[in-house]
């Protein structure tokens, strides 16, 4: 029933990814203990240490450019569990590093324990979550093994639902509610199709099923139930329902880790999953329907974020637009791998809309928050007065929209640009219809929230209260991280494809 | 017809009334108690795989088994989670539903 002895060895230096995994996690355990303001304080020296390990990690990747793996306890696969980082998985630890911590820099002004107060529920369990949405991704990344998988899921899901009902107002709830169930339907779907793999095959460990996996019904029924699963979590169109109230109503820094960083996780799992453990299901017929989903979402995403009369909600469905784009990249792997052509660039593409979208949004939504503590409201047909007020914030606002609707030099517009190379040599335009229009429909929107933002204030208006100036620059450092990623393309090796498994010869 | 194929069958049925559950019921409440059952459903597919994998001497293949204990671990704390959540909404606002009183968009 076993299948033979992995011809995968650890290699030296790994351990250090389980330290990526577990401080954030004895970050949450010790500030649950110290409790009360020291829980901001823990939080922060995580995050230092945490910045640290994950740019050790990607300095021994780079040095062995090979892929780092790690087997817990000595144990190998298929009976022991395997931590493994390849090229992928370390530029997602690092994007998820520099986006919490300048969510952490931002929500210092926001949730610090008011003076005099030895506990605020509100900032106690902000920290708290930020560490473990942290840890779970850093897990989602690592782990080789399609059950540790599930675990972390789970973990990510239960970090993120609370996140959304910091404030303890009804409709936050209602919306934490909705998203954990919605979350609990798909993990569900998930691990049924993960039982479905382990019965036929013996094994959970990623590296040994995709050497193992054939083309046959059961392989096909639990590569649908774990995709439906992941698409529930990720809200790609139609399962999007969740997302707009809840990522709209949480606080402005959890709405950033929730829209920049959480539906990553369940998308990065896709991605390993057709990429790594489905070569022979994924066929292009298989990933047109993903992208189909991907493209409906672009189109009716905008459409109703271009019909939004509050900032935060706008910023909401253009999530679920901008989802649409990272399945996208599916159908043209599957063809550029079926007619034998080189499908890393079109990879390097679909990963760099993450990192850019992961930046551009957390941006977008920090400076929403700032808008609204400013103006005391944020709907958009009243923004005037806002530009003066923070013109560091809007222009970093703007800066992170011309980055989502892809110009130049921004990292949007390189990964557009690979992808639209992509369906031009697979001869698949109608994607390339979907991205340009996607394109037009985000510049209205932004264009729409610069007009409004740059009209002059009316006569006798003050502010309703003064942001701090920290605050604006960490909107405006993650802004320009979105802008200027197009430079990526300029370093001299693609790190994307370090130890990337699954291609097919 | 051997005793795995029923329990398969039982599994498969549990999954389906679960599913249609979590679906069709406009109550948070039932909700959480279809996608325990739906649960229960996959769960019990789990220990089918176990009991299949019978060999050399046991009496299961143990690993579907340390798996099953996890899941069903992570699912009670999720019912647990959903169920605390239940309650301050209802707290809040004296009822525990999911249709929203306001218009999308306002």
């Amino acid at each position: 029933m076993l299948p033979t002895a992995p011809t995968i060895m650890p290699t030296a230096g790994a351990s250090l990814l389980t330290v990526a995994v577990l401080l954030p996690f004895f970050g949450v355990l010790f500030g649950l203990l110290l409790g009360g303001r020291n829980a901001e304080r823990v939080a922060w020296a995580t995050i230092v240490l945490g910045v640290v390990t994950v740019l050790a990690i990607s300095r021994s990747l780079l040095s062995t450019r090979a892929a780092l793996i790690y087997h817990l306890g000595g144990w190998a696969p298929p009976l022991g569990i395997a931590l493994r980082a390849d090229g992928l998985s370390v530029c997602m630890m690092l994007v998820v590093a520099v986006v919490v911590a300048a969510v952490a820099v931002y929500a210092h002004a926001d949730f610090s324990t008011p003076a005099g107060a030895r506990e605020a529920r509100g900032p106690f369990s902000f920290w708290l979550l930020l560490l473990a949405v942290w840890g779970s991704l850093n897990l989602i990344f690592v782990s080789g093994d399609i059950f540790t998988l599930y675990v972390a899921l789970e973990l990510l899901t239960f970090a993120g639902a609370p996140l959304v009902s910091l404030d303890g107002r009804g409709e936050t709830l209602q919306a934490a509610l909705r998203y954990l169930l919605f979350a609990l339907a798909g993990s569900m779907f998930y691990l049924l199709g993960a039982f479905l793999l382990y019965g036929v095959y013996g094994t959970l460990d990623i590296a040994l099923l995709a050497s193992q996996i054939k083309a046959q019904p059961v392989t096909w029924a639990a590569a649908a139930l774990m995709t439906a699963g992941l698409l529930a979590k990720t809200a790609l169109f139609p399962l999007h329902l969740w997302l707009p109230p809840a990522h709209a109503g949480a606080p402005a820094a959890a709405s950033a880790l929730l829209s920049g960083l959480v539906i990553k996780g369940s998308w990065f799992l896709v991605l390993r999953l057709w990429l790594d453990v489905f070569p022979v299901t994924a066929t292009p017929a298989a990933a047109q329907w993903l992208a189909a989903f991907g493209a409906s979402a672009i189109i009716i995403g905008n459409c109703v974020a271009l019909r939004q009369a509050r900032l935060k909600l706008l910023i909401a469905y253009s999530t679920v637009a901008q989802i649409g784009y990272l399945f996208l990249m599916f159908p043209l792997v599957a063809a550029l791998d079926a007619s034998r052509l080189a499908s890393g660039p079109v990879v390097t593409g679909g990963l760099l809309q993450v990192v850019s979208h992961a930046t551009a949004k957390a941006a977008m939504f920090m400076a929403a928050g700032l808008i609204y503590a400013t103006l005391g409201h944020d709907r958009i047909a009243d923004l005037r007065g806002s530009a003066r007020a923070l013109p560091l914030t809007v222009t970093a606002f703007v800066l992170a929209g011309a980055s989502l609707v892809g110009l130049p030099p921004s990292g949007g517009f390189v990964a557009k640009w690979l992808l639209l190379s992509g369906a031009t040599a697979t001869a698949q335009w109608w994607w390339m219809l979907a991205m340009l229009a996607g394109g037009l429909l985000t510049s209205a929107y932004v264009f729409i929230v610069m007009v409004r933002s740059l009209a002059p204030a009316p006569a006798g208006w003050t502010a309703k209260r003064r942001v701090s100036a920290y605050q604006q620059w960490a909107v405006m450092a993650l802004a320009q991280c979105s802008f200027l990623l197009g430079f990526a393309v300029l370093l001299p090796i693609d790190i994307v494809q370090i130890g990337r498994t699954g291609a097919p010869p | 017809m051997t005793t795995t194929t029923i329990f398969g069958f039982c599994a498969a049925v549990l999954v389906g009334l679960g599913l249609y559950g979590l679906i069709v019921n406009p109550q948070p409440l039932r909700k959480l108690l279809a996608f325990n059952l739906m649960g229960n459903g996959v769960f019990l597919i789990c220990a089918v795989i176990a009991r299949r994998g019978a060999a050399a001497g046991m009496g299961g293949d143990p690993v579907p088994q340390a798996l099953l204990i996890t899941a069903i671990v992570v699912a009670f704390a999720a019912s647990a989670l959903a169920v605390a959540l239940m309650l301050r909404l209802s707290e809040e606002t004296g009822a525990c539903s999911l249709s929203s009183t306001r218009g999308e968009g306002d």
